[in-house]
């Protein structure tokens, strides 16, 4: 009862220090600025694209590109947003010695360090699928294109802010507030690369090459749930439009869904990160 | 059984540890330190920088991890997180979280303790440390000593039984830190125990019941502050004064002369007729008696004549 009680307590203290240093309202503006902005370049591409340039399924693989674009934007956004918040609320609340009168209290270590995370989460996740489904309404306004499968494709992207805000977690419990961010968002983009380079070999032939999205995407899943996030965003038929094996080098489209297996491992793999996260900070001096 | 666990049985000090030790890297912070502090006894612990005083804190409310040796808060085992359900404590980096209100930092802590404290008396506490008209106020905004005072506010949250304070007053100023004094004069007459740091000594003085000595990471004494302070001085002005007299005075204790003037070590026990015995057998011998001067070796005398004999000890 007490370990639950200390979770949401911190949890609940993690979303007010997210809204009152202002990080909601720094994302609500970005937000909206990038809805505004897409909203106009789509009703631009519904303008000039009018039945008479454009097919039906050329329109659906544009608009499903550009939505996919867009969600990146989003979940750019996301990744350095938390990863940027995690370090501060961890490592640099032990560094500045906020961490000493809370942890000198009667609670486990492993309950704060699982409330800050929760709340970290809830915080990343609600950004993600609240920015996502209006992203997604505002291109079915001006466009009329509604993604196969929203809500897969936003669980999706709001997995993929988890898993890099757990590393985001596990670093900050090891290394300073600013090295956890920088590491967390460099990595981020690294296996995001390393996915593009194998979809290019994979579309190539050249299996050497492919392993390396594969393999990458296993180290740190955040590429593989964003292409499980954007083969739901995408039309079905905008693979066979762009030219079927050959979109699978395009980094704005995706040539398959997620399997159980790798969602499986994407669980295994957050268990796996918490628990060194909280076996290091229980050990940590403080 | 453990040593820890025997001790459980007979005893429930507020504090207890035995053989704390703690290195970072080759530098040893804490060696085989054991203190006790008991119920309702206010202990201060004294010592220069760097003499490992915070780390033992930290090892005691389980902030830092001991390398060796055994802890008890309240009779339980410090690795237990509800040993310290009844322990306040101001860390020396007293630091609260900037974003939030000084009431606002109180309820966090009222909900992480899991106990009823209502909320006019969060406001008296507040009131208490100096800071009733300022519960509103974010944190960030204030002064390093109002947030020292609100740390005090936090440590004495929900009558604690144990009390640590780690330099409770480093950022206080002068009617601060008689606040502080009063507090904990206050803590004692409730029967709380209080473990005191502090660098002020005339602060130390006035309130503990004992002194802990840290030098080096060792405990380089302790005693209660009759036991500490035990060595007492006579000086005395004669003149006159026959070799018999000379002798009488040798034996009392160590002589000092400096002209007409002479400094003798008294007994540490207390020993109501030693002065007016040596005066009478001075008188006697002929001598005669011009000034007669009791004085007591303060506790700054006492704490610098023991980390100077530590530091003798090493050359």
């Amino acid at each position: 009862m007490t370990t639950t009680r200390t979770v949401l307590t911190i949890a609940a203290l993690t979303m007010r220090e997210a809204s009152r240093r202002r990080v909601l309202l720094a994302l609500t503006a970005l937000t909206v600025v990038l809805l505004v902005l897409s909203g106009w370049g789509f009703s631009r591409l519904a303008a000039e694209s009018g039945p008479n340039t454009m097919t039906s399924g050329e329109a659906r693989l544009t608009a499903s590109i550009l939505l996919n674009l867009v969600m990146f934007g989003f979940s750019l956004i996301a990744a350095l947003g938390t990863a940027f918040l995690a370090g501060p609320t961890l490592a640099g609340e032990t560094e500045s010695g906020i961490a000493l009168a809370v942890l000198a209290r009667p609670i486990r270590r492993s309950a704060v360090l699982l409330g800050k995370w929760l709340g970290l989460v809830a915080f990343g996740c609600g950004f993600v699928v609240l920015a996502g489904l209006a992203q997604c309404i505002v291109v079915w306004a001006t466009v009329d294109y509604w993604p196969p499968d929203p809500a897969v494709a936003l669980a999706l992207l709001a997995a993929q802010t988890t898993v890099l805000l757990t590393l985001a977690v596990l670093l900050s419990t090891a290394i300073s507030p600013m090295a956890s961010g920088v590491v967390a968002v460099g990595l981020f983009g690294a296996t995001w690369v390393a996915g593009v380079v194998g979809a290019i070999g994979a579309s190539l032939g050249n299996e050497a090459v492919a392993r390396v999205g594969t393999v990458s995407r296993v180290l740190l899943p955040t590429d593989g749930l964003w292409r499980g996030a954007m083969n739901a965003f995408q039309d079905p038929s905008a693979l066979v439009q762009f030219g079927g094996s050959d979109a699978e080098a395009f980094p704005f489209l995706s040539s398959a869904s997620l399997t159980v297996a790798y969602l499986a491992w994407v669980a295994v793999w957050m268990a796996m990160v918490w628990g060194l996260a909280a076996a290091s900070f229980v050990r940590k001096d403080l | 059984m453990t040593v820890a666990a025997e001790r459980m049985v007979v005893t429930s000090d507020a504090i207890w540890c035995s053989g704390l030790r703690r290195r970072y890297g080759r530098r040893t912070a804490v060696e085989d330190v054991s203190l006790e502090v008991g119920r309702g006894e206010v202990v201060g612990l004294l010592g220069p920088n760097g003499a490992g005083k915070t780390t033992v804190i930290k090892m005691l409310l389980g902030l830092v991890r001991p390398d060796a040796g055994e802890a008890m808060l309240l009779g339980r085992p410090a690795a237990d997180p509800a040993s310290r359900a009844r322990v306040g404590y101001l860390p020396e980096l007293f630091r609260y979280q900037p974003w939030l209100s000084a009431a606002e930092v109180l309820a966090l802590h009222v909900r992480l303790l899991g106990v009823d404290v209502s909320a006019s008396e969060q406001h008296d506490l507040l009131t208490l440390v100096g800071l009733g008209e300022r519960g509103g106020d974010r944190v960030g905004g204030f002064s390093k000593g109002m947030q020292q005072r609100l740390g005090l506010a936090v440590a004495l949250l929900a009558d604690p039984e144990l009390v640590i304070l780690d330099e409770p007053t480093s950022a206080l100023d002068p009617i601060g830190r008689v606040d502080v004094r009063d507090i904990v004069l206050s803590l004692k007459s409730r029967g709380v125990a209080v473990l005191l740091n502090s660098h002020l000594i005339g602060e130390v003085e006035r309130v503990c019941d004992r002194v802990v000595i840290l030098d080096r990471g060792r405990v380089a004494a302790s005693g209660t502050l009759a036991e500490l302070l035990g060595a007492r001085e006579l000086r005395l002005q004669l003149t006159d004064l026959s070799p018999a007299a000379e002798a009488r005075l040798a034996v009392t204790g160590e002589v000092e002369r400096d002209g007409d003037w002479f400094t003798v070590a008294l007994p540490a026990e207390e020993d109501a007729t030693a002065v007016p015995d040596l005066v009478r057998d001075l008188v006697s011998l002929g001598s005669r008696v011009h000034a007669v001067e009791p004085a007591r070796i303060s506790l700054e005398e006492r704490l610098l004549g023991i980390l100077r004999a530590g530091d003798g000890g090493d050359q």
